[in-house]
């Protein structure tokens, strides 16, 4: 059932000489939804994303998008897709608005201008349509970015850690558009480090090393790791720390102001490792592992990256 | 002591990134080797073995030691015997020949009467100083020869040397003026540095600065980029051209005999061969400081071989080789041929083909190396 799937790819992989940095990753994702791509610095986030909207050829593997085949279809791939890069990649020597001039052209857009008086309301930026793109503040470059790469009505919208270096506001704001987007039909995938907006999406896929570790919702994901997480409150919590990192059970150790998160997959060899301390200011409890907790266990549990002699 | 320490850790940093960009380090070492050879061996102020074309009308031991002579003086080479003025004249315009000898019917009967007969020689003085060396030598050559001849025939070393007149038609330039020469020239020159260096250099700030994965994302064919890309600079060309030729014909007052319409096709093919140039330079170079080195390292051996600052049939042969395929060779060859010789297009054709057969290549190599992946 192709037509469902917005992407269907199987196999991926991509090599740069000797280093491959995708190694048989599978997606099958259904339009319409809204799916976070997460995973370590240089998991092959950003290759995959490349790979599916023709951006790159293929090593190997093969699959579609929107119905077309990543090897050959790459031109229709795009007139259908909107890609934002993950460094800013719009021309800061241009105006706001001869930058989405620029785009609605290459799209060959009907009514170009109207369309662009449109985002531009959209984005309320016509006051300041005919400043450089480059005098932009980094939040309003990532909207902007998003507005053009949705403005020739996408079905696909691949962005890829949009929200990087993003204060807070804007990256709601950034979040509701996508939102939004999604309600008009709009698949997309966004790959992201941020345990929030992975919580936003309907589904995750993680990346390690260049292969897929884990699929699911933040919740399938969480039961899936088996992994058991301890919080201690106290004043003096965070000097047990050096003592936990080595205790046995016990996989990692997270700092909070005033509370100690500890994880392993162990429960009984965890409790252990906590009744030996003795230190009777902190107060235990076993809590719901957080998404970073999780995503930090399966970084580890996909060991050392070794693809460089793949 | 701190200072120090400081200077030398960013000495250490700085040969470190030099290293690192194997460009600009290969560059550094291979530029200068390039300037040796081309001064040192390729460019020769005062030029022997000229192309030289006899139109010789009788056939006697005599006339056969003129030519002997200027033979063996090294400054002209006898590449032609050429039967009727016409032909002469056609491979002086042309450019295939820097001289035209001509020894005409009964030259030796009259020289030996004592008639003082006419030698000719005509010279391309389009470019003064390729030829005045040549030109200012022949009457010694000319005697030399003749005495020698003499000598042989009656033995008598003490004959005064026959007199004969020779006459110098200096063509194209008659008047020696080194504008005539340099500004058309310079046309080529300016039009060479900023396409090449414009489009290579638009196309690498692109790469530089990630907006080319953008345009790649979205639905514009490698030729479309390519074609749009370029065309601005054609404009840029040919206001450029616009700009020369008015200051060479009302600034300089240099003459403009040929054809504009022969001339702006030169323009037009010369302007899209340097782009195509500057088109494949920018998918080599991976930042716009490579582009600017590659653009010199295409721009050196044009200034200095094509014929622009130092006459190209003074170079030796491997150079002239060299000088043939760059389109700043064959650009100038038009240029001069069009405004000082007023050559036409038919004499023009073998250049307009040369520098069409370097677009096509530069345009394939273009083609082939741009990406339309970021592989």
């Amino acid at each position: 059932m192709t037509q469902e799937l917005a992407i269907d790819v199987r196999g991926l992989v991509k090599r740069f000489g000797s280093k491959t940095a995708v190694n048989g990753v599978d997606i099958q994702m259904p339009r319409g939804q809204v799916w976070g791509f997460l995973g370590p610095n240089g998991s092959g986030k950003t290759t995959t994303i490349r790979m599916i909207c023709g951006l790159l050829k293929l090593t190997d593997g093969e699959g579609e998008c929107l119905g077309f085949d990543i090897r050959k279809d790459a031109s229709l791939i795009k007139a259908q897709t909107g890609y934002m890069t993950q460094k800013f990649s719009f021309w800061t020597d241009l105006t706001i608005r001869e930058n989405l001039e620029f785009v609605a052209r290459l799209y060959r857009l009907k009514n170009a201008s109207r369309v662009v008086d449109e985002t531009l309301d959209g984005l309320s930026l016509s006051k300041r349509q005919h400043q450089l793109a480059g005098a932009l503040s980094g939040g309003w470059k990532q909207r902007l970015a998003l507005a053009a790469v949705s403005m020739h009505h996408p079905k696909l919208l691949l962005l890829d850690e949009p929200t990087a270096g993003v204060d807070p506001q804007a990256r709601r704001d950034f979040w509701d558009e996508i939102h939004r987007l999604s309600s008009n039909g709009i698949t997309v995938l966004v790959s992201t480090h941020y345990m929030d907006e992975a919580e936003r999406c309907d589904r995750i896929v993680y990346l390690a090393n260049g292969k897929k570790v884990a699929e699911g919702t933040v919740a399938q994901i969480i039961d899936m790791s088996g992994l058991i997480t301890f919080r201690g409150e106290g004043e003096n919590v965070r000097h047990l720390a050096p003592q936990l990192e080595h205790a046995p059970g016990i996989d990692h150790v997270a700092y909070f102001a005033s509370a100690l998160h500890v994880s392993g997959s162990d429960r009984s060899a965890i409790r252990h490792a906590l009744d030996q301390l003795n230190d009777d200011g902190a107060d235990w409890k076993e809590v719901r592992p957080s998404l970073e907790d999780t995503f930090i266990e399966l970084k580890a549990r996909a060991g050392d990256d070794t693809r460089q002699h793949a | 002591m701190t200072t120090l320490a400081r200077i030398l850790a960013i000495i250490m940093k700085e040969a470190v990134q030099m290293r690192r960009d194997r460009m600009t380090f290969g560059m550094m070492l291979v530029l200068p080797v390039m300037q040796l050879i081309l001064f040192g061996y390729a460019i020769n102020t005062d030029p022997h073995s000229l192309p030289t074309a006899i139109q010789m009308e009788e056939d006697t031991p005599i006339t056969r030691s003129i030519i002997s002579g200027l033979e063996v003086s090294g400054y002209y080479a006898i590449v032609e015997r050429t039967q009727s003025d016409m032909e002469s004249d056609s491979m002086l315009a042309r450019g295939d020949v820097s001289f035209v000898v001509t020894i005409p019917k009964g030259f030796t009967k009259r020289l030996l009467r004592g008639e003082t007969p006419q030698l000719l020689i005509e010279a391309d003085a389009s470019d003064p100083s390729a030829s005045s060396n040549a030109i200012s030598r022949a009457q010694v050559i000319v005697q030399r020869a003749l005495a020698h001849e003499l000598y042989k025939l009656n033995g008598d070393p003490q004959t005064a040397p026959p007199l004969f007149e020779l006459v110098i038609h200096p063509k194209y330039n008659p008047a020696a003026v080194t504008q005539y020469n340099i500004v058309p020239g310079l046309l080529g020159v300016i039009l060479t540095m900023t396409m090449v260096m414009m489009t290579s250099l638009a196309m690498t700030r692109e790469t530089e600065q990630g907006t080319m994965e953008n345009l790649l994302a979205m639905p514009a064919r490698p030729i479309e980029v390519m074609l749009g890309k370029i065309s601005p600079y054609v404009i840029v060309g040919a206001v450029q051209t616009l700009v020369v030729l008015a200051a060479a014909i009302w600034v300089f007052k240099v003459p403009f005999l040929g054809s504009f319409w022969v001339l702006s096709l030169g323009v037009v093919i010369f302007v899209i061969a340097n782009l195509a140039v500057g088109f494949s330079f920018s998918t080599f170079a991976r930042s716009q400081m490579q582009a600017m080195q590659m653009t010199f390292f295409f721009f050196l051996p044009s200034l200095l071989l094509s014929g622009f600052m130092f006459p190209f049939r003074g170079m030796p042969n491997w150079a002239q080789m060299i000088g043939e395929i760059l389109p700043l060779t064959h650009f100038l060859r038009i240029v001069r041929g069009t405004m000082l010789k007023g050559a036409d297009l038919h004499q023009l054709q073998p250049d307009i083909n040369a520098m069409l057969l370097f677009t096509l290549f530069m345009g394939a190599v273009a083609m082939v190396r741009y990406r339309q992946t970021l592989d």
